[in-house]
This record gives structure tokens, sequence and C-alpha cells, in this order.
């Protein structure tokens, strides 16, 4: 099920005044069951590039594969792709549209033309996966709360059972501790499904903690990509594209400079903590 | 797929149509449209045509980029044709069952053909190449003395920008949720003509509710900077006549007086 680029470019507007390029030559493999943080600035091309990964865009030139097949001949399924290649849109709750929560979770299983039964299954199941309370199933999803929202919008892409789950900034606008209980939630998807997560995001603190991949896009290009260790290491590259390395990078860092033995490339606090109590003893 | 659409939208470049007072390009783009339908006779229309080609040649808009617009009408277009072509009374030339082309009809269905696309590519030059600010500053201006019949000019020129400014983003977002509907596995281009009515409502109950939400969200941001309409406002640029503004109204006006003459000469 995995998903290649391959020399993929896109223009958006060719042939105009406007035209700008939003891809060049990206080559990129995505394996099964990888958890990814895709990171770059605004404007540098991640929501394009997630946009070809389940075909609402067609690149310019080069090539998408998915499971080895061209995603963009004629005769291949694109409706079957966006079951497997879930997408979840920056701001996700803004496309909801039904009376209550349930019915539009059942939205993305119904136009799959399954069974009512199985498609309600899916809801249900889908709706426990993100946890939602079960109070709120049958309230108007306009009623709830921003974070909530969130959470059916995610849930009416999970009923559709992906394999690859790609989310477009799914903090955005949250509170730390939305925040915190969004990105909880992916990693126990991962964990607990098995899927291929990509978790678009504009900040290295968010992914850190989550992500075993970091890909970093730069004016439409891939920058970096590699185990977040090795991405923070170029923490001064990160820094000229206008992007920071986590804080505990930077605190590491500080500390080797000043002459303390520490090993520099940890990623989370509570490896950072560890590490200095280990010197320290 | 909705980037396309043309109609109405600002093309960014440097050109001395871009630069000329709006006020001139809203009299020539009224003053034209009223050629059109003063004109009755080919000849009338290659004149017309020749100030069009110059027109967007001067405006440096790409020709590609000013007919993309036309395919927002292409429907409206077919449609004008077609009955005028069947529903001309005159000299039949041509009969098949209820349906009955004449000579009336055919010179008809091409005059109207050309009308609409002239007209509509009249008005994509303006819009193309004024800022909607601009355009309503300048709407503004011309219907100023209209205030003096208490008509709220000013009230009516900033409902026209807000509802400009919109545009752009209605569309933008209708994209976003038609892209995240589909990634869902929504099916807007196939089905029967009620299945397919049936699903846009997925895109329409989101696109109102943010259509609603920004509107709110813009009336606050207003109240904030203690808007309260017209009265006692001065402008940043206000407009004023340069030379080149005289000489776009003369040519404009050589026109018009043209096509009074052509009609006069010939019939």
């Amino acid at each position: 099920m995995s998903i290649i680029l391959d020399h993929v470019n896109y223009i958006y507007d060719a042939d105009t005044a406007m035209a700008h390029t939003a891809l060049k030559d990206v080559c990129l493999q995505i394996p099964d069951g990888q958890f990814i943080g895709l990171i770059g600035h605004t404007g540098s091309g991640k929501s394009t590039l997630i946009q070809h990964m389940n075909g609402l865009v067609k690149p310019t030139s080069g090539s998408v594969f998915f499971d080895g097949k061209d995603i963009n001949d004629e005769d291949y399924d694109k409706k079957k792709l966006r079951a497997k290649v879930g997408l979840v849109f920056q701001y996700p709750e803004h496309q909801l549209f039904e009376v209550d929560c349930f019915s539009d979770v059942c939205f993305g299983p119904k136009n799959l033309g399954l069974s009512k039964k199985e498609v309600e299954l899916r809801a249900y199941e889908a709706l426990k996966q993100v946890g939602l309370p079960d109070e709120y199933f049958y309230q108007s999803p306009f009623d709830l709360s921003g974070g909530q929202k969130r959470r059916v919008a995610i849930a009416g892409v999970l009923a559709m059972k992906p394999d690859v789950l790609i989310l477009d900034e799914p903090t955005a606008g949250l509170d730390p501790k939305g925040r915190e209980e969004i990105l909880g939630l992916i990693k126990k998807l991962h964990d607990t499904m098995g899927i291929t997560v990509i978790l678009v995001s504009h900040s290295m603190e968010d992914v850190a903690d989550y992500v075993e991949r970091i890909i970093v896009m730069n004016k439409g290009e891939v920058f970096l990509d590699g185990e977040p260790k090795k991405v923070f290491a170029y923490y001064e590259e990160l820094e000229k594209i206008g992007l920071a390395a986590p804080q505990v990078t930077y605190v590491m860092q500080e500390l080797s400079k000043a002459g303390i033995p520490v090993n520099t490339d940890v990623t989370t606090i509570k490896e950072a903590a560890d590490e200095i109590m280990r010197v320290f003893g | 797929m909705l980037r396309d659409i043309t109609l109405g939208q600002y093309y960014q470049t440097d050109s001395c149509i871009h630069r000329l007072d709006p006020r001139v390009k809203i009299m020539a783009t009224l003053l034209f449209i009223i050629s059109l339908f003063i004109i009755d006779n080919y000849i009338g229309y290659v004149v017309a045509a020749a100030f069009l080609v110059m027109a967007i040649k001067l405006s440096r808009v790409p020709v590609k980029f000013i007919f993309k617009g036309m395919k927002a009408i292409y429907m409206l277009l077919v449609i004008t044709m077609v009955f005028n072509l069947f529903l001309t009374p005159g000299e039949p030339i041509f009969e098949f069952w209820v349906l009955k082309i004449t000579r009336e009809g055919i010179r008809t269905a091409i005059l109207m053909g050309i009308r609409l696309v002239f007209l509509i590519t009249g008005s994509s030059i303006m819009t193309l190449t004024t800022t909607p600010n601009q355009l309503t500053d300048g709407l503004e201006k011309l219907m100023n003395p209209l205030k003096r019949l208490h008509v709220p000019v000013h009230e009516i020129a900033m409902m026209m920008a807000i509802a400009l400014r919109f545009i752009p983003i209605l569309l933008e977002e209708t994209d976003k949720i038609m892209k995240a509907q589909i990634a869902r596995g929504a099916d807007f281009e196939s089905g029967s003509i009620m299945n397919r009515a049936k699903s846009l409502i997925p895109l329409l109950v989101p696109l109102f509710i943010s259509a609603f939400r920004r509107a709110n969200d813009l009336a606050m941001a207003m109240e904030a900077r203690c808007y309260r309409g017209g009265e006692g406002r001065t402008k940043m640029k206000p407009l004023i006549y340069k030379k080149r503004d005289v000489i776009a109204y003369l040519i404009v006006i050589l026109y018009m007086a043209l096509c009074i003459l052509l009609g006069k000469i010939l019939f």
C-alpha cells in the first residue's frame, strides 16, 4: 500500500502571469505503517503535496503511484483510492453539513456504496475511536465545541477505513489541551490500527514527540527527509528557512557548547531530562 | 477546477488601461454596451470588434485569459442563439417538423451571439484591469450627484466592494469544501439531475455557514474600527482626472459617434 511520488512537479495557473511553481521535482517513498511529519513554512507546498497523494490534484509532470499503480491513469478508480488514502483537510470542521454528528460520519462510507448496516457500524466505530462521548452522537455538529467538531470531522474520514491517513494541520486553532488531545488521538490510531499517518504541520514541537520520520519542505522542494534526530541536527539550516527545531534541541546544543558532555540528538522533553540526569548522575 | 473562472477577476499587470481613472473605464464600458445595442449591421460590429481588440491589446491581459471567462457564459450563449435561431418569424429556409429556421432567425442568432460575447468581453476588460476597490471608488464618485436625492451612495458602493471582495474568497472556500467532500467519496459530476442536485447539499450547507461566519467577522472588524457609514469620510487616494483620462474619453466619444453615424448612413 505504499505511496511513491516520482519526479512530481506542479505549477499553479500555468500559462498566466500568476503562474508559480508549487512543487519542484518531488521524489518520495512512503512505506506502510510509518508515522510521518510533513513540515514546511506557509506556502512551501505541503498542502499541494498531500492533495497529490489521493488524486485531488494532478501533477503537471511526474507520476504518483499507489500500491504500484499510477493513480493518474485514465482507468484508475479514484473513488477507491480516496477510501484508501483518507485526507483530513485544514479546519475539517468547516465541511460538516448534516443534522447530527452520526449522519455526518455516515457520509463517507455511504459514498463507498456499502450496506446501511455496514455504514452505521463504521460510523459508530469511528466516533468511538475519536473518543466522542455518546451523548453527542445525535446532536447537531454545530452545537459542539471546536475540538469536538474536529473529532467528528476526523471520524468522518476514519469511517472510510483508510490505509493511509493524511491530516493537514489538525491542531490549527486549538488550545494546548485540545492540541494534545488530537495529537494523542492520532498517535493512538496509528498504534492500534497500524495505518500510515502523515501529519502536516509547521510546528516541529507538535510532531517531534510522535513521528518516526520528518519530511521538511521548502519552496516546493524536499529540503530534508529522515529521522527526527537527524533532521533536528540541521537546526541551523532549519532556522534559515524560517523553521525551528524543538526547544530541547537548543537547550542540549547550548549545554554541549558550554562543555557539558550531553548527547545532543534527543528530541523530546523526557529524553532530554533523562539525558541531563544521566550526565549529572 | 474553480480557479478557471475568470469572470470578474482582476489581472495584475501594468498597462495604460490599468492606469486609467476607474470612472473613465466605467463610463467607457457603459457606452460600449450601449453602442452594442445601437449597432444593427455587420460593419458596426467590425468597428466594435476593432475597438475591443485595441482595448485588449492596450490592457496587456493575455487573450487566452479573457476567453477563459467565456466558459462561464457558454451555456447562456448557446441557449440564446438556439432560441433566436428557431423562434424568429420570417422567411423560412429550412423546415423540419415543428422546427423552422428563417433567414431572419440566422441573422438575429449571429448578431445576438456576437453582441453577448462582446458584452462580456467588454465588461471583463473593465474588471480585469480595475481592482474592486478602484471600481467602487469610481462608482461612488460617479453616483455622487444622486446623494441629493437621498440615495445612500456610499452604502451602495460599500456593499458592492464587499460583494466583489467576497467572490474570490467564496470561490476558494467552495474549492476547498468540494475537495474535502470529494476526499470523502462525494461525487459531483455523475448521476441523474436529482442525484446531482442532492450531491450539492454537502457543498452548499458548509458554504452558507462559512459565508455567514465571514460576514459576521467582517461586521465585527468594521465596528471595531468605528465604521459608521460615509458621513465625513475622506479618501486616501482621491480620484483626479489626468491627461490620459481626457484622451481616453475622447477616443470613446469618437467611437460612439462612429457607431451612431454608421447606423444613420447605412439605413
